[in-house]
C-alpha cells in the first residue's frame, strides 16, 4: 500500500477517526430524512443510532485523548444505563417531559465542554505556543465556547424546570412583579461576564458566568404556563442543537458542528410551526403571560343538551361517515384503546371513520398521533387539521373526546377571547356532534366552549373510557336486534 | 482546527439541510421528530469524551465527567424513546406493520 508510505500510525488513526465522524454525520442526515415518512421512520432512527455508535467508538481512538479512559467508560455507562431504562419504561403520555429531560442533559453536556475548554485555556498559559493545540482558544473559538456554554446551561436548567412542571412536580406558573426586568438583568449580566472573558479568561468569572447562565434558564422558564410548554421544549431542543454545533467548532469536530446545526435549524422551524398552530408568537410565549383578553367575552347562547349512549349508538349505526376528534383528555382517561375498539366496530359496519388531529392535540405537536399509534390506530386513518376541516360538513357524526379549546368556535367569532385567532377544528360544521365529557367544566384555558351549546351538539357525560365502551356495547346490541 | 470561514460554510449548509428536511415532515411525526432530533444532538457525547480525554486537572476531569454522563444520557434516552414511538406507527394497508 504505497499511499501509506510516509504516514505515521498517528496519521492513519487520526484519518480513520475523522472518516468515522464523517460517516456518522452522513448517517444522521439520512436518518432524519427517513424519519420524514411514517413508512421509513423506524429505519431512520435505527440508522441514526448506528451513526451514534460508530462516532462513539471512534471517539475512543481520537488522537487528542491522552488518558482518562477508565473515567470515560465509567461516565458513558453511568449516563447510558439510567437513561436507557427510564426511556424503556416511560409511559407515552409522559413523553414530553422525558424529551425535555434528555434534551436538558445534552445542553448540560455542551455547557460542560465549553466550561472545560475555557478552564483548560486558563490553566495552560502556553496553550497557544502551538496554535493548533486543542487547549488554544483564539478569538472566535473563545466567543463560540462562551455562547455555547451560555445556551447549553440555559437549556439544561430551563429543561429541568419544564420537566418539573410537566411532571406535576412544580406549580404551573411562578410570577412576581418586575420579573421580566429581573430576567433581563440576569441575561445582561451573563453577556457582560462573557464579554470580559473574551478579553481575559479568569476562573472565578468563568464560574460566575456558568452560574448566572443556569439561573437565567430557571428564571426564564418559571413564568411560562403548562400550555405553552411544548413550544419551550422545542425551543430548548433547538438551543441545545446550536450549543452542540458551537462547541463542535471549539473542539474542531465537524460532526458536532453539522449535527448540532441541523438540529438547531430543524428545531427552530419546528418551534415556529408549533407556536403558529397555537396562535402564539415565540416572543409572547417567552415574555408575556397567557390570555391578554381585551374585554368581556361574548355571551354564549343555548344550553348543553345531554344524550344517552344508546342514542349515540343509534346515530352511529345510521351514519356513513364518522370523524373522531381526540384530545389530551382521552389519553388522561386512557380511553384510546376503547376508541380504537369503537372504530373497528364502525369500520366493520362499512362506515368511513377518520381521526381529526389538531396540531397541538396532546402536549406536543404529534403527541396525539403517538398515543393513537400506541393503541393500534393505523396512521392512514389520522388526518391533519387542514385536510380534515373541509370534511366536517360532509360527516354525519363527529365525536369529540377529551378535546375542548381546539374545537371552540369562539376562536373564530369572538375577538375578545384569549384564544381568538387560534386555528381550530371545524367540528361545529358537522351534521351532529357528540361531545364526551366528564362534567360541565371549562377547558384547560378556562374558556367557555360555544360548541357545547350549539343546536347540533349533544353531550355524553361520563369517564372517557367508560362512555366509549358503553357505545361499543350499545352498538353491538343494535346488531343483535336488541336495540332501543 | 477549522478555519473561520470554512466553519461558516459548514454551519450554513447544515442549517439549510436541517430546515429543508423538517419542512417536509407531516405533523403526525412531529413528536418523534423532535425526539429524534433531540437524539441527534446527543452526538455531543463524542465531544464530551474528547474533553474528558484531554483533561489534566481535577476540576477539568470533574466537568468532563459530568459532560460525558449527561451526553450519554441524552443519546441513550433520546434513542430509546424515539425508537419506541416510531415502532408503533403502523398502516392499515399493511397489516404486518411498517417494515
Amino acid at each position: 500500500m504505497d499511499f501509506l508510505n510516509g504516514l505515521s500510525r498517528h496519521d492513519i488513526q487520526s484519518w480513520l477517526v475523522t472518516a468515522s465522524f464523517f460517516a456518522a454525520a452522513v448517517m444522521f442526515i439520512l436518518g432524519i430524512k427517513r424519519m420524514a415518512s411514517p413508512v421509513t421512520a423506524r429505519a431512520g432512527i435505527v440508522q441514526a443510532g448506528l451513526g451514534m455508535v460508530v462516532a462513539t467508538v471512534a471517539a475512543f481512538f481520537h488522537p487528542d485523548i491522552h488518558g482518562n479512559y477508565g473515567l470515560i467508560i465509567a461516565a458513558v455507562l453511568i449516563g447510558t444505563l439510567p437513561a436507557w431504562i427510564s426511556g424503556k419504561k416511560v409511559a407515552m403520555t409522559d413523553m414530553p417531559q422525558m424529551v425535555a429531560l434528555y434534551n436538558g442533559m445534552g445542553g448540560g453536556s455542551a455547557a460542560a465542554i465549553g466550561a472545560s475548554a475555557l478552564l483548560g485555556a486558563t490553566m495552560d498559559p502556553n496553550a497557544c505556543a502551538d496554535p493548533n493545540s486543542h487547549a488554544c482558544l483564539n478569538g472566535s473559538r473563545t466567543v463560540l465556547a462562551l455562547i455555547g456554554t451560555l445556551i447549553g446551561a440555559v437549556s439544561l436548567s430551563g429543561s429541568v424546570i419544564a420537566w418539573a412542571k410537566l411532571d406535576g412536580r412544580m406549580d404551573k406558573r411562578f410570577t412576581f412583579p418586575g420579573q421580566q426586568y429581573v430576567n433581563a438583568l440576569f441575561f445582561i449580566a451573563a453577556v457582560v461576564l462573557g464579554a470580559i472573558l473574551v478579553f481575559k479568561l479568569d476562573v472565578p468569572i468563568i464560574v460566575a458566568f456558568v452560574v448566572i447562565s443556569l439561573l437565567f434558564g430557571v428564571l426564564m422558564t418559571l413564568p411560562i404556563g403548562g400550555a405553552d410548554m411544548p413550544v419551550v421544549i422545542s425551543l430548548f431542543n433547538a438551543l441545545t442543537g446550536l450549543a452542540v454545533g458551537f462547541e463542535g467548532y471549539v473542539l474542531g469536530n465537524p460532526a458536532l458542528m453539522i449535527a448540532g446545526m441541523v438540529v438547531g435549524a430543524a428545531g427552530t422551524l419546528l418551534t415556529q410551526l408549533m407556536a403558529k398552530a397555537m396562535n402564539r408568537s415565540i416572543s409572547s410565549v417567552l415574555f408575556s403571560n397567557f390570555g391578554g383578553s381585551s374585554g368581556p367575552a361574548q355571551e354564549i347562547k343555548g344550553s348543553q343538551k345531554p344524550i344517552e349512549a344508546s342514542d349515540v349508538a343509534a346515530l352511529l349505526y345510521l351514519a356513513d361517515k364518522v370523524i373522531i376528534v381526540p384530545g389530551y383528555g382521552m389519553a388522561v382517561a386512557q380511553a384510546q384503546h376503547k376508541v380504537w375498539e369503537l372504530t373497528q366496530q364502525l369500520i366493520k359496519r362499512d362506515k368511513t371513520v377518520k381521526f381529526a388531529i389538531h396540531p397541538v392535540a396532546g402536549r406536543m405537536p404529534g403527541h396525539m398521533n403517538v398515543l393513537l399509534a400506541e393503541a393500534g390506530v393505523p396512521y392512514d386513518l389520522i388526518a391533519d387539521m387542514e385536510d380534515i376541516n373541509p370534511e366536517f360538513s360532509t360527516c354525519d357524526v363527529a365525536i369529540v373526546i377529551g378535546a375542548n379549546d381546539v374545537v371552540n368556535p369562539v376562536a373564530k367569532t369572538d375577538p375578545a377571547s384569549p384564544i381568538y385567532g387560534m386555528p381550530i377544528l371545524d367540528v361545529i360544521n358537522a351534521r351532529q356532534s357528540i361531545v364526551i365529557k366528564r362534567g360541565k367544566g371549562t377547558g384547560f384555558a378556562g374558556i367557555e366552549n360555544a360548541l357545547f351549546y350549539a343546536d347540533n351538539t349533544k353531550l355524553l357525560y361520563g369517564d372517557g373510557a367508560d362512555a366509549v365502551s358503553r357505545l361499543v356495547t350499545e352498538l353491538k346490541a343494535i346488531d343483535s336486534g336488541g336495540g332501543h | 482546527m477549522i478555519d473561520g470561514f470554512l466553519a461558516l460554510y459548514i454551519f450554513m449548509l447544515a442549517a439549510f439541510t436541517g430546515y429543508e428536511i423538517i419542512s417536509r415532515v407531516p405533523v403526525i411525526l412531529h413528536t418523534p421528530l423532535m425526539s429524534g432530533s433531540n437524539f441527534v444532538h446527543g452526538i455531543v457525547l463524542v465531544g464530551a469524551m474528547v474533553a474528558l480525554g484531554v483533561a489534566d486537572t481535577t476540576i477539568e476531569k470533574v466537568i468532563g465527567f459530568i459532560g460525558v454522563v449527561l451526553g450519554a444520557g441524552n443519546a441513550a434516552g433520546g434513542y430509546v424513546v424515539t425508537e419506541r414511538m416510531l415502532e408503533m406507527f403502523k398502516s392499515s394497508k399493511k397489516p404486518g406493520g411498517a417494515k
